[in-house]
């Protein structure tokens, strides 16, 4: 894990807006440490007025004038920090998101598409300490020293001289223990607890030890395994909370320094107990600061490293190609793969493909998963470019075709259709918003999901869950089928249509299929015979390579 | 909240074996806070005295006092810090202990997401924050503050009144106020937030379905408005929030300033009414930690409710498994020992099973008879209730109608401990422990000899995996340990079932995971190293290697459609000769189908 430098300076370049805000939280911490120094000024007058038994009602005054000011100030660092929290965090939040949609879902596709929901989704709250509980503190871990110095250099040097010497022992004695050390402890801690003694992985794993009989055996292996977790980590505490204890040892006894020679010229008469008072309530403020923001360091160390996924993420995506509107291809021409290659990072999906689909035509793709099959339709789809040789619809090079436009006269049906957390209307009028009820209707009905629809409590209003949670496999499948007919497009993609449904599904989602390809060029990548008895020609591929198979003899036909 | 105890009350019941560490802790927190304003007190008192120009052997004490305060702080917090940490981590060993025989015992399924799981952990860890971030510290400010109540009272009562009343707003008022603007934050913040995550994932995993259908700048537009939303929401409250610690700082000052003038009022030492004001100052700076305490504590609620609920709604499970717990022990060690365990015939008998009222069925009406030394497959599309078999089988899963006997007794009537070694094997999900390859095998038949071991590993093509290995069988796999490929880890959880060596053998989908040459393979070393008068039921979606099956049962969403041999099967219209088709098709490159 690499160190993390307490502010991200990139941040200043990707969020403009926070840099006001920023400045203003600087501005604050000035100001807050002006009045640390005026409050202890105005005490330390008071004090000394009230040793002779008076009351000094100007120095009570400006004492509660200080204390009035900041706590003004507190609240406005409190605001203004969760202020820049909020805009970085809707601003990164625009980032990724819209990093998505530049690239396209094959950009997004496979582990990142999990790491980004995460960030986007509640991964970058973790800021909110970071800005709120950090932030403010660094700012204050230089401003106020340096107004402390200041003010004690004006009221008596030569304490000023002695905290100048000791302050820095504090970043040095911080150093040499290791903030970073300590983080890293705390890191360690954190995952050893979240491994909780292999807690987690026995819970995980009780179906397994349930089925061999073994799991209340394992109650005591958890105890032993917890207990053996505490010990380990009373270890690295011991060393953890010592460096802690350091740090505070060092502060106390540069106060002490200060202390002492004070006292001693106080006892002797060459000091003014109010400017005595003054160094005493002002020199563990010089202190303070910086203990505090070392210890909140690796509390927001956890913001520190979604901030740095996030701008990492969102920036390392290659630009997005300034497409200008390119040529439209028609969706009724002929469709051409010309040597085309593919490449994935490890794999290589498809070797020297060469394919020639005619208008109307129905094919049926088959071959062993991970084949490369999905990667065909990811090709007319524009989500993958090939890494050699070309995809032209009628002459078009769909590297340099309208996408949108070309997407347009596309309806797909893919292999597990996402549905969103919106009405099943909505899901289904994803591609056509304003569709017409009366069209919509159609769709269902096409899509042999009426019967799905008016079990539904609220019909096509009823609301999905996450992820389109409330249907069954072969529910979702209709809906996805549902959103093809209402695109209806001249050219068809699906996906396995029929994997994973029971027989009753598959012959209502077979028949819609069979309906919905009918005077359209399609791709079906096949997973059933049943899809194969009403096709042109069927193409096999495995390895990368596509062949072409002799189509079923007439007597299978239905 | 509603009905039985306050979740804070479980925990400190759990807590109590361990209350004389807890409180010792406590105390120590106390004395660090104490020891803190004692030293700004007395520092103060030794400047002011100092500046009567007294004799030097007047101050001593007081110089004695500092220093000993100064370094004492230090060691206090230091070894407080050490004492709450120990009796804390104590603790929670305990709960986790208790979580997991809670979760061992309890009937229904323990948490299978990752998410549940991972909650799971950070409840427990919960239980530790509320120790050590909220009533340790909080016990020690109210101590602090009632001794610094008393002193003051001593030098003047009047002074007294003054700081009880600024403790009194600081310790009592503000984090009241706190606790209800950040449970209030809570409530209006965690929809919006929660929406937003379903926005993330909806355009990161449905970016392709956004893309295809061009309906991605909307639900971009959508999501940054809600956004937005959100961002304007966080600013108001965390305006109303940080009011709290505006007004915290603001209470120190009055109540400072309020001592020193009523202690200058009643006729106080010029030296003490410093002492006092220094004193008060420190003093509320301890009681707001109680503001923060108060923030941590709602921040724990949700997570400490679920923890006492899992452990107390399951308080008469617990006790029963208790005293079943004795006759478990036997069983499982006789069952060690002998090698061979006998199979007993397996009789579905009409089982229905529904995992929903008013769902449809998962298994209807299913009937199957399972002698010793019979070998069956159940194939089907996914969905069609594969795995349910094995879950009623195995008593994980109880039938709503019809009955599963083993020799004639209910599968029901087996003590839970007992029907592993009778019925069982590779069941779906099979979990790889984050352990040595040994310890995971040997989960199936604690005591396994060597031979044993490596006949299990070779007949699921697992042993030259383990001798290329540098730690052989002390390799250690699962979680965190040496990556185990999909197939391998697919072959450890198939070894581990032939080791276990159940008289009837479960094998959901054995082979997943393998490409078809080596699943084939696997399938038929692992078949033929079954004891002879063992029985099999194997569940699985490929239909090659079935040749030799005493009966194949194809399943349709739940009910049995077909059943017979291969070769029968292979021969009449149906699903199975279809699926047969398309996988050699699949597999070989040609249409074996033929008029």
């Amino acid at each position: 894990m690499s160190r993390r430098r307490p502010f991200d300076p990139r941040l200043l370049r990707r969020v403009p807006a926070a840099r006001r805000d920023l400045a203003l939280l600087a501005l604050l911490g000035v100001l807050a440490a002006g009045l640390v120094v005026a409050q202890a000024t105005a005490l330390a007058v008071l004090l000394a007025t009230a040793f002779t038994g008076r009351l000094d009602r100007a120095a009570l005054v400006g004492l509660l004038a200080a204390v009035a000011a900041r706590s003004l100030v507190v609240w406005a660092q409190g605001a203004v920090s969760a202020r820049v929290a909020a805009t970085v965090k809707a601003a990164l939040r625009a980032d990724l998101l819209g990093a998505v949609a530049r690239h396209g879902p094959g950009w997004v596709a496979g582990q990142r598409a999990g790491q980004l929901a995460t960030l986007a989704g509640r991964g970058l709250d973790a800021l909110d300490a970071y800005f709120t509980g950090y932030l403010p503190q660094l700012v204050l871990s230089i401003t106020v020293p340096v107004a402390v110095l200041g003010r004690v250099l004006v009221a008596d040097w030569s304490s000023a001289v002695i905290i100048a010497l000791t302050l820095p022992l504090i970043p040095i004695f911080g150093a040499l223990l290791g903030w970073q050390a300590q983080a890293a402890t705390e890191r360690q801690w954190r995952r050893l607890s979240l491994l909780g003694g292999h807690f987690l992985d026995m819970v995980a794993g009780l179906p397994t030890l349930r089925a061999f009989g073994r799991a209340r055996a394992q109650t005591d292996a958890v105890r032993r395994m917890a207990d053996g977790h505490r010990i380990a980590t009373m270890k690295t505490l011991r060393i953890a909370f010592l460096s802690a204890l350091v740090l505070e040892l060092v502060a106390t006894l540069s106060v002490a320094l200060v202390a002492v020679p004070v006292g001693i010229r106080l006892l002797g008469g060459g000091l003014a107990l109010q400017t005595a008072l003054l160094v005493l309530l002002l020199t563990p403020e010089a202190y303070l600061p910086l203990r505090a923001a070392g210890s909140r360091f690796h509390a927001s160390m956890e913001g520190l490293t979604a901030l740095d996924e996030a701008l990492t993420l969102s920036g390392s995506a290659p630009p997005a190609p300034a497409r200008q509107p390119g040529p439209r291809p028609d969706g009724r021409a002929e469709i051409r793969f010309e040597s085309v290659t593919v490449t994935y990072e490890r794999t290589t999906a498809l070797r020297d493909v060469s394919l020639t689909i005619r208008p109307g035509e129905r094919i049926a793709i088959i071959g062993p998963s991970g084949a490369g099959k999905s990667t065909l339709l990811n090709l007319l789809l524009g989500f993958v470019s090939p890494t050699d040789g070309r995809v032209t619809v009628g002459g078009v090079d769909l590297a340099e075709a309208d996408l949108d436009d070309w997407r347009r006269q596309v309806a797909w049906v893919p292999q597990r259709a996402h549905l969103f957390a919106t009405s099943l209307a909505d899901n289904i009028r994803l591609g056509t918003p304003d569709a017409t009820a009366a069209d919509l209707a159609a769709a269902v009905r096409a899509a042999a999901l009426d019967e799905v629809v008016t079990a539904l409590p609220d019909g096509l209003d009823t609301l999905l869950g996450e992820r389109g949670h409330g249907l069954s496999s072969g529910q979702r499948q209709r809906v996805a089928l549902a959103r093809a007919f209402l695109r209806d497009a001249p050219v068809v993609l699906l996906d396995e249509p029929t994997a994973r449904l029971d027989a009753a599904a598959e012959a209502a989602v077979l028949s819609a299929t069979r309906e919905l390809v009918a005077g359209r060029t399609a791709l079906l990548v096949a997973h059933r015979p049943a899809l194969l008895t009403d096709v042109d020609r069927i193409l096999r591929v495995e390895d990368g390579r596509v062949t072409e198979l002799t189509p079923a003899p007439a007597g299978e036909r239905r | 909240m509603s009905g039985g105890h306050s979740p804070e009350l479980v925990v400190l019941r759990l807590a109590r074996p361990y209350l004389k560490r807890l409180i010792g802790a406590g105390l120590l927190a106390s004395a660090t806070e104490f020891a803190g304003l004692a030293l700004m007190a007395t520092a103060t008192w030794l400047l002011m005295t100092a500046a009567g120009q007294p004799p030097l052997d007047r101050l001593t004490v007081a110089i004695v006092a500092v220093r000993a305060l100064a370094v004492s702080r230090g060691v206090l917090r230091y070894t407080e810090r050490l004492a709450g940490h120990d009796a804390v981590l104590r603790l929670v060993t305990d709960v986790r202990a208790r979580v997991f025989d809670t979760l061992a015992t309890r009937h229904g399924d323990p948490p299978r997401s990752g998410d549940a799981l991972s909650r799971l952990v950070s409840d427990v860890e919960a239980v530790q924050d509320l120790l050590l971030r909220v009533v340790v510290p909080a016990a020690a400010a109210g101590l602090v503050s009632v001794l610094a109540v008393g002193l003051t009272a001593l030098v003047s009562p009047p002074a007294a009144l003054a700081l009880a009343a600024g403790l009194l707003v600081a310790a009592v008022a503000l984090p009241a106020l706190a606790t209800a603007l950040t449970r209030r934050a809570g409530a209006e913040v965690a929809p919006l937030r929660g929406a937003l995550a379903t926005d993330a994932i909806d355009l990161t995993h449905g970016a392709a379905d956004l893309a295809a259908f061009g309906a991605t700048s909307d639900a971009l537009a959508a999501a940054d408005h809600r956004a937005r939303r959100l961002a304007r929401l966080e600013r108001r409250l965390a305006a109303l929030g940080f009011a709290v610690d505006a007004a915290g700082v603001l209470v120190a000052g009055l109540t400072a300033g309020a001592v020193v003038l009523v202690a200058l009022d009643a006729g106080v030492d010029g030296v003490l009414v410093g002492v006092l004001a220094v004193g008060t100052l420190a003093a509320v700076e301890i009681a707001l930690a109680l503001v923060g305490a108060a923030r941590q504590w709602t921040g724990l609620r949700s997570g400490l409710t679920r923890v006492a609920q899992l452990l107390t709604t399951d308080r008469a499970g617990t006790e029963t498994a208790e005293t079943a717990e004795t006759s478990v022990a036997g069983p499982v060690d006789t069952g060690d020992a002998a090698g061979g365990r006998q199979a007993a015939t397996v009789r579905f008998e009409a089982v229905t099973v529904r995992y929903r009222v008013g769902a449809s069925a998962a298994l209807d009406g299913f009937d199957l008879e399972l002698p010793p030394g019979r070998r069956v497959a159940v194939v089907g599309p996914s969905g069609a209730g594969k795995s349910t078999l094995a879950a009623v089988l195995t008593g994980a899963v109880s039938p709503a109608a019809g009955r599963v006997t083993l020799d004639g007794r209910d599968v029901s009537a087996y003590p839970p401990e007992e029907l592993p070694h009778l019925v069982g094997g590779l069941l779906a999900e099979a979990y790889v422990f984050h352990a040595t390859v040994r310890e995971n095998m040997l989960l199936g038949r604690p005591g396994a000899d060597e031979d044993a071991l490596a006949a299990a590993a070779t007949a699921a093509g697992l042993a030259d995996w383990v001798r290329a290995q540098p730690d052989g069988w002390d390799t250690v796999v699962g979680e965190e340990g040496a990556q185990l490929s999909g197939g391998q880890r697919q072959r450890l959880a198939l070894a581990r079932a032939l080791l276990a060596a159940p008289g009837v053998l479960v094998l959901d989908e054995p082979t997943e995971g393998l490409d078809p040459v080596a699943a084939d393979q696997v399938l038929g070393t692992a078949l033929a190293a079954t004891p002879p008068g063992h029985s099999v039921l194997l569940i699985t979606h490929r239909l090659s290697g079935l040749a030799d099956v005493d009966e194949i049962v194809v399943l349709d969403a739940g009910r049995v459609v077909q059943r017979g041999r291969h070769a029968a099967l292979v021969a009449t219209p149906g699903w199975y000769r279809e699926q047969w088709v398309l996988q050699q098709a699949a597999e070989h490159g040609y249409l074996a189908v033929s008029g």
